[in-house]
């Protein structure tokens, strides 16, 4: 394999050590408080404006949010469809083309190393869109396979339109399609010219969609996004709005809410499928796949590892970084990822917990909450249930043809 | 001249950060202790001296990452002056005249790999895991005396157990990583992760520093650890400059150990230690001074200790042929150099921070394959390996605005050339050829040059006392570690004379300016004479 380089940064790697996405400019001309973080080398904003009036546009009206920093590969070959289903857990030949899946892929010892979505373009086309890098994992997975992949992330940009007004948009924007696209499929097409690749995919729970194409597009296509939305509330939001969106959709991140396997040091730290509540995603029953003999072998354990579970708690008080207790003072786990969600109407969580493998524990679990008021903590203990996510089901998020607003 | 008092409870031979760190503690614990030591500086390979004026070298060792905070906390280092502080940068020159660059920032950092080879640049954060995670195993094990494996004494057998169970934490495949890498060749490390040959030599230095071995020779994975294992405030595997030069440790050091009311004296080379009936009595100078104590403990390596210090009629004829064949083979030099101004590195823009960190010439394993052949035929090596720093770009106190101090650590250096010794052509040859190599990216390099030392083993035998100039006082080889170090039945800082202690890098975790060996070996006699040791905090946890 030849090496692939990347030579035009020499001299300026130190200076501006974070990428900019071409939609940066057009971000940073919508900010008025400049709250900018590290997202995956890019330079990504937090908030924009307002953090909260951002989330409601995601539940009102419509957001966009940039999804460049995201890792993008694309995979090709006649055994693109073979090499997917050895790197990930889920059945690929039963994937349809024109369809997107949430996926995971996991090393020989069956622990997580990402999750991701999985676009079947055609038939031996992928794109596989995740939040850390495996360029080396990929590579060394497809030995002996015939195909080819190709690391798009800084070639390819994308944003995320999400909210009730997003199909509005998308059909002022003339896409013709957008009343038959069903959730998770997808289809390529042109705006005035300009190819892109759309899905009705998102990290919202909400209607809305993902929208790839080439950087050399980008301006001209965010242009007429933003006039087309000018009356359907459009708004660009920071990192801060989505993650309230995706922890009330009670979607988890890698290295947030489980430790990526690629990053843990620590001994304990991996998770298995099942340990993230998506042991649904594993089809046991396909052939050989990366950590299938590890995770079969652990369900004959008795499992003694930290679970994610979705949690409502009581009171109002957002319970982020909180510890949790069994019978209010046996440490069973912590908060990972907390809101109060003004969807719910509930403080919720998504926490890891070892709570053994009877469920005796469930009905008796307080979490511990410091609640800083003017420099004087309030030591909490609420009451926790475990329910299952998502904590809210939007209809619209699945309605088809999807609803004006 | 002053008097001295010629009764002590505990004479240290030896004023190197070692014996440095092993007196302030047993001056702390209450024993009334005398450092003897040979030069009229301070501070064995820990040491800053200005040799030309107004500019101060880091003579021998010239960054620091190893030395234990623990240590720096119980002495107050700081408040005697100590200062460590971050260093940016690094980077590699490349033939082709490109260069490859590391930062602290760590995209920055990932950028630069990624000039080389996108993949790589991936890579490095499953290198940097599974580095880490090896740390983890083995910092723990540094400020705690290894264990007898052939002994059944009570903490023996405790702590060949808290071994066994920091193992028994590893999954199998863990322990299997953990016994490949206390094994295997740099080369074949860097290989399970790496494509990009220029990448794969910025990592492989820290595999061969200071060892007789190559790049592709087995044991020198550990290498690599032994200085990854350091931290810098925290931060695990980053290596800062001592404000003031790396004699600032030991400066530090001493106003201490004199604050608490130790002494030391300089130009006071000790001939022999005293032993009458199998115990230590005190120990006899060159000039002739006697000095009195019923503990001695060595601060030089454990060559010297037993095969010149110690009249071999009091030691067993094995222990003799261990110490023997104690492996402490030189395997590098040290060209330091005052500047009268900035080096001009023309393919490096002005502004670009890289140059303040350690800079190399050498961009393949090959080529540090090849170096390290030269030594095995006996010579020092035409296309040397350097390890360059210049700290006077972060450092204000070593030399005038303007001015700069650079260190170049050089590999390979042998003991004896074509086993001859040293003369001052060859000496002079092996400075040209380090000064060569810098110039050949440095143009109108040489003539900045305004006063240089060049350091072969020779002199770092003679002026600093390492056998043969091993850098840490002894190889640090699979089978020269832990118990076995410096030899099997040995480990424990005592010898076969009663009162008679080792606290140097021969002992137990080894070289490197890390103080654990000292600290150790304090524990070990405060045991024996039945002090307490509650002056001495245990190692920090590894959370
Ligand atoms: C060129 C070079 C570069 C290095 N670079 C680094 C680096 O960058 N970072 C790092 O961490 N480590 C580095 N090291 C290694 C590190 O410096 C040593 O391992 C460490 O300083 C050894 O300390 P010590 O106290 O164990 O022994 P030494 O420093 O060897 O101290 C022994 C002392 O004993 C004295 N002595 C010996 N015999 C007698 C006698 N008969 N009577 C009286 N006194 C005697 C000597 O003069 C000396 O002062 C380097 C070493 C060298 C030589």
């Amino acid at each position: 394999m030849t090496q692939l380089k990347d030579k035009k940064d020499r001299g300026t790697t130190f200076s501006k050590p974070l990428f900019r996405s071409p939609f940066y400019d057009f971000f940073a001309a919508q900010e008025t408080e400049g709250h900018w973080y590290d997202w995956n080398g890019y330079k990504s904003p937090t908030i924009l404006s307002d953090e909260e009036l951002e989330y409601f546009s995601i539940r009102s009206t419509s957001s966009v949010f940039d999804i460049t920093p995201l890792n993008k590969y694309r995979i090709v070959g006649s055994q693109a469809e073979e090499f997917l289903n050895k790197l990930t857990v889920r059945n690929v030949a039963k994937q349809n083309v024109a369809t997107v899946k949430y996926t995971l892929w996991c090393d020989q010892e069956g622990f997580v190393i990402d999750d991701g979505t999985l676009f079947r373009i055609s038939d031996n086309d992928f794109r596989l869109c995740s939040q850390e890098k495996h360029l080396p994992w990929l590579i060394d997975t497809s030995h002996g396979f015939d195909v080819e992949i190709i690391d798009e992330s800084k070639h390819v940009c994308g944003i995320s339109l999400q909210g009730p007004t997003s199909a509005s948009i998308l059909r002022l924007l003339g896409i013709n399609g957008i009343d038959n696209l069903k959730p998770f499929h997808l289809f390529q097409t042109k705006i005035s010219n300009i190819p892109i690749m759309i899905s009705r995919t998102g990290f919202t729970g909400d209607l809305g969609y993902e929208i790839f194409m080439k950087n050399n597009v980008a301006n001209k296509f965010i242009e007429r996004v933003w006039n087309a939305g000018t009356n359907h509330g459009l708004t660009a939001i920071g990192y801060n709005a989505l993650n309230m969106a995706r922890i009330e959709a009670g979607f988890i991140v890698a290295n947030i809410d489980f430790i990526s396997s690629d990053h843990a040091i620590r001994p304990n730290r991996c998770r298995r499928p099942d340990d993230l509540g998506l042991g649904w995603l594993v089809d046991l029953n396909k052939g050989f796949f990366n950590g299938k003999k590890a995770i079969l072998n652990s369900k004959l354990e008795d499992s003694e590892a930290f679970k994610i579970y979705a949690l409502e708690i009581d009171g109002k008080e957002p319970a982020e970084g909180s510890v949790i207790y069994y019978n209010k003072k046996d440490e069973v786990g912590t908060v990972t990822s907390a809101i109060w969600s003004p969807m719910a109407k509930k403080s919720i969580a998504l926490a890891q917990l070892k709570l053994g493998s009877s469920n005796s524990k469930m009905e008796n679990l307080w979490v511990e909450i410091y609640s800083l008021k003017e420099l004087q903590y309030h030591k909490l203990m609420k009451k926790v249930s475990i329910v299952k996510p998502p904590f809210i089901n939007l209809a619209r998020r699945s309605a088809c043809p999807p609803s004006n607003c | 001249m002053q008097s001295v008092e010629k009764n002590f409870d505990v004479i240290v031979i030896g004023s190197g950060h070692n014996g440095l760190v092993n007196a302030c503690y047993l001056q702390k614990a209450g024993l009334n202790v005398l450092v003897l030591e040979k030069n009229d500086w301070i501070g064995g390979a820990a040491v800053s001296r200005e040799l030309h004026p107004g500019i101060l070298y880091s003579n021998c060792s010239y960054v620091c990452s190893l030395f234990r905070p623990e240590i720096m906390r119980d002495l107050e280092l700081p408040k005697h002056g100590l200062q460590i502080v971050a260093i940016e940068g690094g980077t590699v020159f490349t033939r082709d005249g490109d260069y490859l660059a590391s930062f602290r920032n760590y995209h920055a950092k990932k950028r630069e790999l990624e000039r080389f080879s996108v993949k790589d640049s991936e890579s490095y954060l499953r290198y940097s895991r599974d580095i880490l995670k090896q740390c983890r195993f083995i910092q723990p094990l540094l400020m705690r005396t290894a264990p007898d494996p052939a002994s059944f004494k009570f903490r023996d057998l405790s702590e060949m157990l808290y071994i066994l169970r920091k193992v028994n934490d590893l999954t199998a495949s863990e322990l299997a990583d953990t016994v490949r890498f206390w094994t295997m060749s740099i080369s074949d490390f860097l290989d399970e992760y790496f494509e990009n040959d220029v990448i794969k030599a910025s990592l492989a230095v820290s595999g061969i520093i200071g060892t007789a071995l190559g790049p592709m020779s087995p044991g020198t994975a550990y290498v690599l650890l032994h200085h990854y294992m350091g931290e810098v405030d925290g931060s695990i595997g980053a290596w800062g400059y001592a404000r003031g030069g790396m004699g600032a440790i030991s400066k530090a050091l001493t106003s201490s150990f004199r604050a608490m009311g130790g002494t030391l004296l300089n130009n006071s080379e000790v001939e022999k230690v005293d032993i009458r009936g199998a115990r230590v009595k005190g120990v006899i100078l060159k000039n002739g001074d006697e000095y009195l104590a019923k503990n001695v403990v060595s601060n030089a390596d454990v060559k010297r200790t037993f095969l010149k210090l110690t009249d071999p009629e009091h030691l067993p004829p094995n222990f003799i042929k261990k110490v023997n064949n104690f492996k402490i083979r030189g395997s590098s030099g040290k060209v330091n150099i005052a500047l009268d101004s900035m080096p001009n590195f023309p393919v490096i823009s002005e502004n670009n921070p890289c140059l303040k960190g350690d800079i190399h010439f050498t961009d393949s394993i090959e080529r540090m394959e090849r170096a390290y052949d030269d030594w095995k035929m006996g010579t020092w090596s035409r296309d040397p390996f350097l390890d360059m720093m210049i700290p006077t770009l972060t450092d204000p106190t070593m030399a005038p605005p303007g001015k700069h101090f650079m260190s170049c650590f050089v590999q390979y250096c042998p003991p004896k050339v074509g086993g001859q010794n040293w003369t001052k052509e060859n000496k002079d040859a092996f400075g040209e050829t380090v000064i060569q190599q810098i110039a050949d990216y440095s143009p109108g390099f040489k003539d900045k040059i305004l006063h240089m030392e060049v350091r072969t083993p020779k002199e770092l035998e003679e002026e600093v006392g390492l056998t043969e100039g091993n850098i840490f006082q002894g190889e640090l080889t699979f089978d020269q570690l832990l118990f076995n170090r410096p030899i099997p039945g040995y480990a424990q800082y005592r010898s076969p004379i009663k009162g008679l202690y080792m606290c140097g890098s021969s002992t137990h975790p080894g070289g490197g300016v890390m103080g654990a060996p000292g600290r150790n070996a304090a524990v070990e006699i405060l045991k024996d004479l039945n002090l307490p040791d509650t002056d001495i905090r245990d190692a920090y946890e590894v959370l």
